[in-house]
């Protein structure tokens, strides 16, 4: 089973992304479940939501609580002490940042946590292309370039099916950029931590 | 077709291929996306033939459902938490009145304090309405509850309400098969309402009833309720057969290590302790209990698909020789314990059955694997009290359980 755990704010489509990914995990053969947590219902208040994919049909209702995955929408929810909690072994944390990795860790005090550790400038990207900070296609591309089990091509369809039109194409194209750009920081010699493969070769 | 949808899309989706004849509901969460998209549907045309009305309040809601019903219409609404008690005296008219309505409930908690989450007080309080109580284990039950709910608060004339967790399936994304609408013109029979208002042949229904036949008024509705155990349990065995999946049912059984829902699984057995639930929380159940049966605990899960009628007879059955009983509730009883297990209790009166209560997911509170497997060891140890609250917070200081990470939020 893949656990993945969305931060974000409420207004940045945290909620949107869970249901995005699940749908892209399905197109890519996974049985899927997609779990929102509604807080205070106002925006810019914290929120998160959980995806599941795993081979037999899901039944927990339980939040996810060790997440093998967590996309960070907002680089200030770092400092609130809860994007690396529970966080399994070895896991991947990507945030949308504009900052580095190593800067990452400084501000949500995860230095020695064991995790790869994926930057991605996903609001700035998606404002370029969308002109809305809705960073969950771009975010969602980012996941596919640093795992296995979503591709670039789903996370595309899935936006497309979704808002059709400019909209759709919007994302699509920022979902792009962001495949790209993380591709290049796994595959350079970046600060970046580059060992996301290894989530790559395991078992969903 | 299995798509990725969610909670509230399915059943709305599913609503609209039952083909009501009106559709009439008020906002409330968590159950609003299911009338805003049936809302939608009656815009574009993918439902036909179905008037939609915008009312001011779930007291209007549920008004003019009667009058729908009683004019004839197939006629649907949902509502939660304090808009079903908003609309609480006109529910029990329509029972009364013998209107087949269908109800979908997103169950929610009530305040005060005000709490827009999931438990199951809402539909509880109207338990003794004179509706249908059917609970949905996942979204896939859920969506399809609707079209037995349909057809057998039709054919008994008795309203019923699907319920379904508010948020925790209403709002969850899962793969899932809906009904169509080709299949459902093929299952569901047309209304042919017995009763229908008409200015041709003007009858009254719900009148004045004095002393002399108010009780025999009511002894009817009774038997007629006592009718609806058969008659749920025929719809869902016909629904298994067209569409080769488990829906409705007066309890669900479930195999003892895979905890796949069977309804040939053998009844439990002297020795095992049993767990009792109802709605979503059986997911988490058969997520969790495996690794308990692994441990070597003799553990079975028994889920109750209708809670009106209240399935007696069928949980004495699925619960064989078990004696031993663990009751996962989602509504507090104040000074009491949880509802359920009051209703449970009840039925097992006589057998010396233990039955304990364990409260859990008031208002929203998460409902964790590992405390309800802690839980079940304890009662196996003998170490559970007749009431317990899960993962009650002592001192007002977080205790979470073992291996658990709080997300602060």
């Amino acid at each position: 089973m893949r656990q993945i755990r969305i931060h974000g704010r409420g207004g940045q489509g945290v909620v949107t992304a869970a249901e995005m990914l699940a749908r892209a995990g399905f197109l890519a053969g996974h049985e899927v479940q997609a779990i929102p947590s509604f807080g205070s219902e106002r925006t810019g208040a914290p929120v998160v939501s959980y995806c599941r994919f795993d081979d037999a049909p899901l039944r927990t209702r339980e939040p996810v609580l060790v997440p093998d995955v967590v996309l960070v929408q907002d680089p200030t929810l770092l400092a609130t002490g809860g994007v690396f909690a529970g966080l399994a072994t070895g896991g991947l944390v990507i945030v949308d940042t504009t900052t580095s990795a190593v800067e990452v860790r400084e501000a949500a005090g995860a230095q020695e946590v064991e995790a790869t550790v994926v930057t991605i400038p996903a609001t700035s990207i998606t404002l370029r292309h969308l002109g809305r900070p809705k960073p969950a296609a771009a975010m969602l591309a980012a996941y596919a370039a640093s795992a296995g089990d979503v591709t670039l091509d789903a996370v595309t369809q899935v936006f497309r099916e979704r808002f059709p039109g400019a909209v759709g194409e919007a994302n699509a194209a920022a979902a792009d950029e962001a495949f790209a750009f993380v591709r290049e920081e796994l595959t350079g010699s970046t600060e970046s931590e580059t060992d996301a493969a290894a989530l790559e070769a395991r078992e969903v | 077709m299995r798509e990725v949808l969610e909670g509230s899309q399915a059943v709305a989706r599913t609503v609209a291929r039952c083909r009501p004849g009106v559709v009439c509901a008020y906002p409330i969460s968590p159950q609003t996306h299911i009338v805003e998209a049936l809302s939608a549907m009656a815009r574009t045309g993918e439902l036909a033939d179905c008037e939609y009305v915008n009312v001011e309040s779930e007291f209007s809601a549920m008004s003019v459902s009667i009058g729908a019903s009683a004019a004839g219409s197939r006629a649907y609404t949902a509502t939660a938490s304090q808009g079903l008690l908003y609309m609480a005296e006109a529910v029990f008219n329509a029972a009364g009145m013998g209107l087949p309505i269908v109800m979908t409930v997103a169950n929610r908690a009530i305040g005060a304090p005000i709490n827009i989450w999931n438990d199951h007080s809402d539909a509880m309080a109207l338990r003794d309405s004179g509706w249908l109580q059917l609970y949905a284990a996942d979204n896939q039950e859920a969506a399809d509850l609707h079209v037995i709910a349909f057809a057998a608060a039709e054919e008994l004339e008795i309203p019923a309400m699907v319920c379904m967790d508010g948020f925790v399936l209403t709002h969850a994304t899962d793969v899932l098969e809906l009904p169509t609408a080709a299949q459902i013109d093929a299952f569901l029979p047309r209304f042919a309402p017995r009763q229908a208002l008409d200015i041709d042949h003007p009858t009254t229904i719900g009148t004045m009833a004095g002393p002399e036949s108010f009780t025999e008024t009511k002894y009817l509705q009774h038997r007629r309720f006592l009718d609806a155990a058969g008659v749920l349990a025929a719809w869902s065995e016909r629904f298994h057969e067209a569409f080769g999946r488990e829906a409705g049912g007066l309890v669900s059984r479930y195999t003892p290590d895979t905890l796949d829902r069977a309804r040939d699984a053998a009844p439990a057995d002297d020795g095992d302790v049993t767990v009792i639930a109802m709605g979503s929380v059986l997911g988490t159940l058969q997520a969790a209990l495996p690794a308990l049966r692994a441990e070597g605990v003799p553990v079975r899960l028994v889920g109750i698909g209708s809670y009106r009628p209240f399935p007696a007879e069928a949980l004495r059955a699925a619960l064989g020789g078990s004696r031993h009983v663990v009751v996962i509730d989602r509504a507090l009883e104040l000074g009491s314990g949880g509802v359920l297990t009051g209703d449970v209790g009840r039925a097992l009166a006589g057998t010396r059955s233990r039955v304990h209560s364990v409260v859990a997911g008031l208002g929203g509170r998460p409902i964790l694997e590992e405390s309800l497997r802690a839980v079940v060891r304890r009662a196996h140890a003998g170490q559970l009290g007749p009431l317990e609250l899960l993962d009650l917070k002592e001192g007002g200081v977080p205790v979470p359980h073992e291996g658990a990470t709080e997300v602060h939020r």
